[in-house]
């Protein structure tokens, strides 16, 4: 399939479709979005293919109007960040700005499948929290005081629930992490992060937008102040509004527009075993050994810790941090002793120096900045691009992101959750 | 692994190193002696950073070694290390 002949009564997904494409042997599925040559000139240009990227794209089209759109992207879509991370999706924050903010993006989170027409297989299964001690325990407590102060849902579990709730857990007496209870938000939990991808992908083709692969962006067009156009591997493409989503990227992309970021390039690594039966239908993490274990719907036990601790663009990691990840698995949940490493990968992240993102303006016009996502972007994309695509076509920030301004740094409003200083390896 | 000439202790594995960031960043003002900085001249030195993908001058210090802060110049793709000074010596900041 090629162009805009696409079929969309082929395309839509649906039981029938399948069963159609069933009886034909699945020859007859189209591409799930065109691969266009990219226009001369776009409205909206939007840099880097990844679910921030593509989800403005999708809200530009769909809640703006606006229809000539492209998305540029260096490599493939689903490549970066959005296609490495743990899948942890969740709205337990306890500064307002992240708080409202996460909310709406797990709000459209419970609704997306249903939106896209595409399974992002959005699982609900909680997130538990571990506290290991006492005081862990009460700062819990007052962030979750925090979150029913702001309408969001949370609990707290002791370790009796906790133990009926992840068995096994080490609850033995010489335990070396010994659980003192947990924190839950119901309604938080994973999601297939490539579904994520080819669902804001597919949606946003389906309303016009041209999503180009292989296209990396070199460079602005600026003049009197103001962004004209972007200077790619495939050419010049003009463009009314240029948005920046590069995850990783941001710091090398921004200074292409001659910006100076408050965000380091750091690597964090992932990792899977080889897969077993069901045992953990829920995600398990410690902030005290910065942990997080879940077990995918292949059986894998997923797995992912702290960054690597330096500078790195690498998407490549090196061996302590997978030490720290795999000793701290095995501490807290004994069974996964003896099970085999299968597959371990890294992603560049965008550490701003307070820990929460920049969705904002920037000092050029008509050029905006998505970025600085930390661990944390994957849980924010269909919000993300929601505000991104308001700020956009508004050329003002909507007041769900407003906190999230670049210039909040010289300020002296920075968005702290832990209320410590200018580091970068915040959440 | 990283492995880190300190030019005191030789080469050590990265994990009895701890990582100080970007070594171009130099504190605006005051402790000099020179004129105090201004709001916007403090906020871009507690925040602002080099992030280039390729050559990186970066604070390392030796936490389980000798204990001294070094400088190194180290590419952020291929993570080969071109030179250790100490920071005394070496450093811009
Ligand atoms: C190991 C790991 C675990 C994580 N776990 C979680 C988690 O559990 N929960 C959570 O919420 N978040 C998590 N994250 C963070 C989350 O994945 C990211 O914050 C989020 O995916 C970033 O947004 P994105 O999806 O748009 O980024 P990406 O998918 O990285 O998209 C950016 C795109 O920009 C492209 N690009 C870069 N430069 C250019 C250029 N010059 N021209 C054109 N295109 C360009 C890149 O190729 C890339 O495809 C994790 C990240 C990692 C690496
Ligand atoms: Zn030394």
């Amino acid at each position: 399939m090629t162009g805009s002949n696409l079929d969309w009564t082929i395309v839509r997904y649906s039981v029938f479709s399948l069963a159609r494409q069933a009886l034909a042997g699945h020859a007859g599925w189209p591409e799930a979005w065109r691969k266009p040559e990219p226009k001369r000139r776009y409205d909206v240009v939007i840099i880097g293919g990844g679910g921030h990227g593509l989800a403005t794209a999708y809200y530009l089209a769909k809640l703006h109007g606006i229809t000539n759109v492209a998305v540029l992207e260096r490599g493939w879509i689903g490549g970066g960040n959005t296609g490495r991370n743990t899948t942890i999706v969740r709205s337990n924050y306890f500064l307002k700005d992240n708080a409202f903010f996460y909310e709406h993006a797990l709000k459209l989170w419970e609704g997306l499948s249903l939106d896209l027409n595409f399974n992002v297989m959005f699982s609900q299964r909680g997130n538990i929290i571990l506290t290991h001690d006492f005081g862990g325990a009460e700062g819990a407590t007052m962030r979750y005081n925090a979150l029913r102060l702001n309408g969001i849902d949370g609990e707290f579990l002791t370790r009796e629930e906790v133990r009926r709730r992840v068995p096994d857990l080490d609850f033995s007496p010489t335990a070396r992490f010994p659980v003192f209870g947990a924190m839950n938000q119901p309604r938080s939990g994973v999601a297939r992060h490539d579904a994520v991808a080819w669902g804001f992908a597919r949606a946003a083709d389906r309303r016009g937008v041209d999503i180009i692969e292989n296209c990396e962006v070199t460079g602005f067009d600026i003049a009197n102040g103001q962004v004209t156009g972007v200077r790619t591997s495939r050419g010049e493409i003009g463009a009314g509004k240029v948005g920046i989503a590069v995850a990783g990227h941001s710091g090398t992309v921004a200074a292409m527009a001659g910006l100076r970021l408050p965000i380091e390039t750091h690597l964090l690594q992932a990792m899977v075993s080889e897969p077993v039966k069901p045992f953990l239908d829920t995600v398990v993490i410690s902030p005290g050994l910065h942990l997080y274990v879940s077990q995918t719907d292949k059986g894998e036990v997923l797995m992912g810790g702290a960054l690597d601790g330096y500078n790195s663009y690498s998407q490549r990691g090196t061996w302590p941090a997978i030490e720290d990840v795999v000793s701290a698995s095995v501490a807290l949940l004994p069974r996964l002793r003896g099970l085999k490493l299968m597959r371990t990968w890294g992603g560049v992240m965008d550490m701003t120096m307070d820990g929460a993102p920049i969705i904002s303006k920037t000092p050029i016009q008509h050029l905006y900045l998505n970025g600085g996502w930390c661990y944390g972007g994957f849980k924010a994309t269909p919000g993300s691009g929601w505000v991104f695509a308001s700020t956009i076509a508004n050329d003002a920030p909507h007041p769900l992101n407003e906190g999230f301004s670049l210039d909040r740094f010289r300020s002296g409003r920075t968005l702290t959750e832990r209320g410590v200083g200018n580091l970068p390896h915040h959440h | 692994m990283l492995l880190i000439s300190c030019p005191f202790c030789g080469e050590r594995p990265e994990d009895e190193f701890g990582f100080g960031g970007d070594a171009s960043v130099r504190h605006q003002g005051g402790g000099d002696g020179t004129e105090p900085a201004s709001v916007e001249q403090y906020a871009d030195y507690l925040y602002l950073r080099d992030n280039p993908k390729g050559r990186h001058a970066e604070y390392w210090v030796h936490r389980y070694g000798c204990r001294r802060w070094l400088v190194a110049e180290r590419d952020t793709v291929t993570h080969e290390i071109f030179s250790v000074k100490s920071a005394s010596e070496g450093g811009t900041g």
